[in-house]
């Protein structure tokens, strides 16, 4: 891979919402480099869900561009270059574990031997061998998002877009599972747009954190995390984590006067 | 589900059925209730023997009405629901209406079909039963396909699917529990069509009919063995479309067994 020519090109990108004439983005310029972790941070309503629904072509933008792998992003959706993980893990009820992970590569039209070799692979990589014949309700909240995320990647796009995947989990369950997709990234070697509302997920995580404030959506600042890989345990407890964690709030509280109280008391996580 | 489950769920309800035959039967001889008033559960049971070959043959000549109306108003109802999902505006349009219309009692129509089809031919009551069938699966079922979780669609979406895999993938699976919920008022409300309908008038070889003369002419006993034929096939009914459910729907949290 060339390290110049970038895998997302957002350039002037707005979006205002016809209903309530709400201006959710304005004017957003981000260019994300091949492999790289993104994250998108900021307070409710400050547009990152917008822009990860724009960069992966589920909103159009009133003005501005998205040129995804050099093509526009609608070519890059119908290309199946995205994998996409929600807050909740949007599994379908009516499929077992394998089914849900096979729902993208039958929409490819892969041969079932195919099919099969790919979903063994994808739950050894996400450790949920032996529960391919699950049904989704039969798994925990964090197992369930790990399906959600082995659906995402299965078909290898080259986009990982996630948006709040681990936000409704608990403490102890979010932390494990960050470092299980730093592992994946790290195997797979593709590039995470990453959205989040807590400091320290984005600064663990991410090669960068994009540092976003609301009304309209704009971005604040970007910071880039130079914490080495692989990140571990002790990551969290580094004195450059911290300092790096520090930059992003402040980022976020200069540019935080709009913010609600509750909105600050959720930053402060 | 193991059987000693199956025992413990039914036991109960078991348990209060026979109680429930026990006290009718006991009241009925406790206080000398006359027998046009109530016959005894065991007269009941023995009229609907000794007449077993006209009660029965009348009995399958409904439930075929029934059945015919069932299918005729379900599949009609579906296939509405289906075309104007697909059209947000019809939908729209007709949702409030089909939603009032679905309160109307629509078997006070059942003299006025009579009149429209020949009364005394079967059709008349295919058409009541299809009519109070079709708008409870009409409006359940576009309620299911517009249930669809907005995210699953745009995941889909994500995928590039086409709009026909959405709809065959998303919106339909997401549906079959609304359907058969009212797939099973219907096939409840089939019966009463096919049989209100054989009140005002109808064939000889019908239930209702038969019902009907036999409670004119003061044979209770055979009009109530009529009404358990009646309410034995309306639940047979009932259980094979929910055994349909159980084979179709089998992740919807009723259906769960473990």
């Amino acid at each position: 891979m060339t390290e110049q020519h970038s895998v997302v090109d957002v350039s002037g990108v707005s979006k205002t919402f016809p209903r309530g004439n709400v201006r959710a983005l304005e004017n957003i310029d981000l260019a994300l480099r091949p492999g790289e972790f993104v994250s998108l941070i900021g307070p409710s309503g400050c547009g990152k869900s917008t822009l990860l629904r724009v960069i992966g072509d589920l909103v159009e933008p009133s003005t501005g561009s998205v040129v995804v792998n050099g093509k526009s992003a609608r070519q890059a959706r119908n290309d199946h270059d995205y994998g996409i993980v929600f807050q909740d893990s949007v599994l379908f009820d009516w499929r077992t574990v394998a089914k849900n992970i096979s729902m993208p590569l039958e929409l490819l039209g892969w041969d079932r031997a195919k099919r099969k070799e790919r979903i063994d692979e994808m739950l050894r990589l996400v450790e949920l061998q032996g529960f391919g014949d699950h049904h989704p309700w039969q798994l925990s909240g964090g197992m369930q998002q790990r399906v959600s995320i082995a659906r995402a990647l299965a078909f290898e796009p080259a986009l990982l877009l996630m948006d709040e995947p681990f936000g409704a989990l608990d403490e102890m369950t979010r932390e494990r599972l960050n470092l299980e997709l730093l592992s994946i990234w790290q195997q797979l070697g593709s590039t995470v747009v990453f959205v989040t509302h807590s400091i320290s997920e984005a600064v663990f995580l991410s090669t960068r954190v994009v540092v976003m404030s609301p009304r309209p959506g704009r971005i604040a600042g970007i910071v880039d995390v130079d914490l080495p890989y692989p990140r571990t345990v002790e990551t969290r407890e580094a004195p450059r984590y911290f300092e790096l964690v520090t930059e992003v709030r402040e980022l976020l509280r200069s540019r935080g006067e709009h913010l609600l109280p509750e909105e600050e008391a959720a930053l402060g996580q | 589900m193991s059987a000693a489950r199956t025992v413990r769920e039914w036991a109960p309800a078991l348990v209060v059925f026979v109680l429930g035959i026990a006290l009718w039967q006991g009241a009925i001889a406790a206080f000398d209730i006359q027998q046009f008033l109530l016959p005894k559960p065991s007269d009941i049971v023995r009229s609907c023997w000794d007449q077993r070959h006209t009660l029965w043959p009348a009995g399958w000549y409904t439930f075929k009405e029934a059945l015919g109306g069932f299918a005729v108003g379900s599949i009609a109802g579906m296939a509405a629901a289906t075309v104007i999902s697909r059209f947000r505006t019809l939908g729209a349009a007709l949702m409030p209406i089909a939603v009032a219309a679905n309160a109307i009692p629509i078997i006070a129509f059942a003299p006025i079909l009579n009149n429209w089809f020949n009364p005394l031919s079967p059709s008349s009551k295919i058409a009541m039963a299809a009519v109070l069938c079709f708008l409870p699966v009409m409006v359940n079922t576009m309620r299911g396909l517009q249930s669809a979780n907005p995210r699953q669609i745009e995941l889909m979406r994500s995928y590039a699917a086409s709009g026909f895999s959405i709809w065959r993938q998303v919106r339909v699976p997401t549906a079959l529990p609304f359907v058969f919920t009212s797939l099973k008022v219907a096939s409840v409300l089939a019966m009463i069509a096919a049989i209100v309908g054989e009140y005002f008038g109808g064939s000889y070889d019908a239930l209702g009919v038969l019902i009907r003369s036999k409670a004119q002419i003061l044979d209770f006993e055979t009009a109530w063995a009529g009404i358990l034929v009646a309410s034995v096939l309306g639940i047979t009914l009932y259980l094979a479309v929910a055994a349909a459910e159980r084979l179709v729907v089998r992740w919807a949290p009723e259906t769960r067994d473990s």
